[in-house]
């Protein structure tokens, strides 16, 4: 059903063009006044000792590598939810299976810390 | 595809678009409101009677504030992230039906721009790309605050989407539908046959973890730890300005519209009444406005203030002209739908509101270890016991 997608495609040329437009608008009617302390990154008054290209701690991209797998194994589960009636308790037994293997990773990854956000 | 399929699609999206910013205005004087009679004040009183005009002057005074690019920003990520925000919260509105199948003129039309057979994926999936904005809004500023506003921000909405797309799925076992339309037509009947009380397994866990997923997925009191104004000044929009900043505030609220909207369609049988019209729910629109209309009336003659005077009687006079039209039956047939519609995602929108002025902020340990060991475990066991559940007794 491809022509679903046509109010879609119209929507988005919308809510991209709409703030194009609010921002240009904006441009021709606000004052713009820039000066060398006013463009200093905002520390709260105090200047800036360094860049901010720095390094961060680790934990964001555990978090994005627990994510990352989590969230597919979630995605399988939407097809199965539609179907469901019609697999029975072929389809219980199958996500149990499926599901059994993913809490095993999750207690690994519970076990060796992987959650601790310390 | 003919004509009059891109004519009735282009009024309708024109009319959603309209509504829809004119909601997102309101919506912040209505939080405002809401929080300032939380804390026991009036909250905005000046602009316009009992401050419905404030919206009006905020948007002025966004709109000519001075907007500063600071010189050592990414400038092409810097633009794009706002952009990013605001298209994809939008976008995610163009799939959510507000009523069923009506006759307009002739013609069969949708309440709803378009129903598409993978409705659910496609909110979840344009939805969860509304993180890169702020990733980016984050990164590209060159700026502490920002950057570890951002950083928490990612890491606090990819947590937070397993145990919210588990609780997607509960529901889902029982209607076997992906379509929004279809999947609140399974809903139809009664408050028992909703998603949230209907049987063998009642969503009532499903519920309460797609809402406090909601609350951190779209950075809300207790989860604002993004924007922590306390630590982070105001996380990853610290050097935005002026409708740049405007984007990320209408960002987020449209993502609360769309989160409530959905938990309405998946849980609280969308559009359905509580009860059949046979026993009278029609008329429950008609005696609420009615109602509303003679209190106003009624403090309109007995008047605390000099100025409720003349602006209550107003206020009750179009009270009641709504409910007259809700009884008109050309008018009955698509409003009381969207009365519904708008009843139960107000009163979820209401919530937002309601705990961000009752609860204090979480740590971000205790938020990050409260989704990874307590509700992603969670969700998952209501999930296994729901599809036991539903193979048992079908």
């Amino acid at each position: 059903m491809p022509s679903g997608y046509v109010p879609i495609l119209i929507f988005l040329v919308i809510a991209i063009l709409f703030p194009i437009v609010t921002i240009i608008a904006a441009k021709l009617i606000r004052p713009s006044a820039p000066f060398l302390v006013k463009l200093e990154a905002y520390e709260c008054g105090i200047k800036a000792a360094s860049d901010s290209r720095g390094r961060y701690t680790v934990r964001f991209y555990i978090v994005a590598i627990l994510f990352v797998i989590f969230d597919v194994e979630t995605i399988f589960l939407f097809p199965w939810a539609v179907r469901y009636r019609d697999l029975g308790w072929f389809g219980v037994a199958e996500v149990g299976v499926f599901l059994a293997i993913l809490v095993v990773g999750y207690i690994w990854a519970y076990k060796k810390g992987a959650l601790e956000w310390v | 595809m003919d004509l009059t399929f891109v004519v009735i699609s282009l009024i309708k999206i024109l009319v959603v678009f309209a509504v829809l910013m004119t909601t997102l205005a309101y919506l912040q004087w209505v939080e405002r409101k809401v929080i300032a009679h939380i804390q026991v004040r009036p909250g905005p009183y000046r602009v316009g009677p009992h401050g419905l005009l404030q919206p009006l002057a905020d948007v002025i005074k966004l709109l000519t504030k001075e907007d500063l690019v600071p010189p050592y920003v990414n400038k092409a990520l810097y633009l794009a992230a706002p952009f990013l925000a605001i298209t994809m919260a939008l976008l995610s509105i163009s799939v959510i039906p507000f009523g069923p199948e009506i006759t307009v003129f002739g013609h069969q039309t949708l309440m709803q721009l378009t129903d598409l057979n993978i409705g659910v994926l496609f909110v979840l999936a344009v939805s969860s790309l509304g993180v890169y904005g702020i990733a980016l809004a984050g990164w590209s500023s060159n700026n502490k605050y920002a950057l570890i506003g951002g950083l928490r921000s990612s890491a606090q909405m990819i947590s937070y989407e397993l145990p919210m797309s588990l609780a997607i799925a509960a529901p889902l076992l029982i209607s076997n539908t992906l379509s929004l339309h279809d999947l609140v037509m399974r809903q139809e009947g009664s408050i028992l046959s909703w998603n949230l009380l209907h049987g063998p397994f009642p969503q009532i866990f499903s519920f309460i973890i797609f809402l406090i997923a909601a609350f951190a997925e779209t950075n809300r009191v207790p989860f604002d730890l993004p924007e922590a104004e306390n630590e982070l000044v105001a996380g990853f929009h610290t050097e935005y300005s002026s409708m740049k900043f405007a984007s990320f505030f209408m960002a987020e609220y449209a993502n609360m519209i769309t989160v409530s909207s959905m938990a309405t369609l998946l849980f609280l049988g969308g559009w359905m009444a509580p009860w059949p019209e046979k026993y009278g729910s029609s008329f429950v629109p008609a005696v609420i406005f009615a109602f509303a209309g003679v209190v106003a009336l009624y403090h309109g003659m007995h008047a605390a203030r000099r100025r409720d005077k003349k602006t209550l009687p107003v206020f009750g006079i179009i009270f009641l002209l709504i409910a007259v039209v809700f009884v008109l039956p050309i008018t009955q047939i698509w409003l009381i739908p969207l009365f519904w519609f708008c009843a139960k995602t107000g009163a979820i929108l209401f919530t937002f509101m309601w705990v961000r002025g009752t609860l204090p902020r979480f740590r971000y340990d205790q938020l990050m270890g409260f989704t990874w060991k307590f509700l992603f475990p969670v969700a998952i066991l209501n999930l296994l016991v729901t599809g036991f559940l539903v193979a048992w007794f079908s």
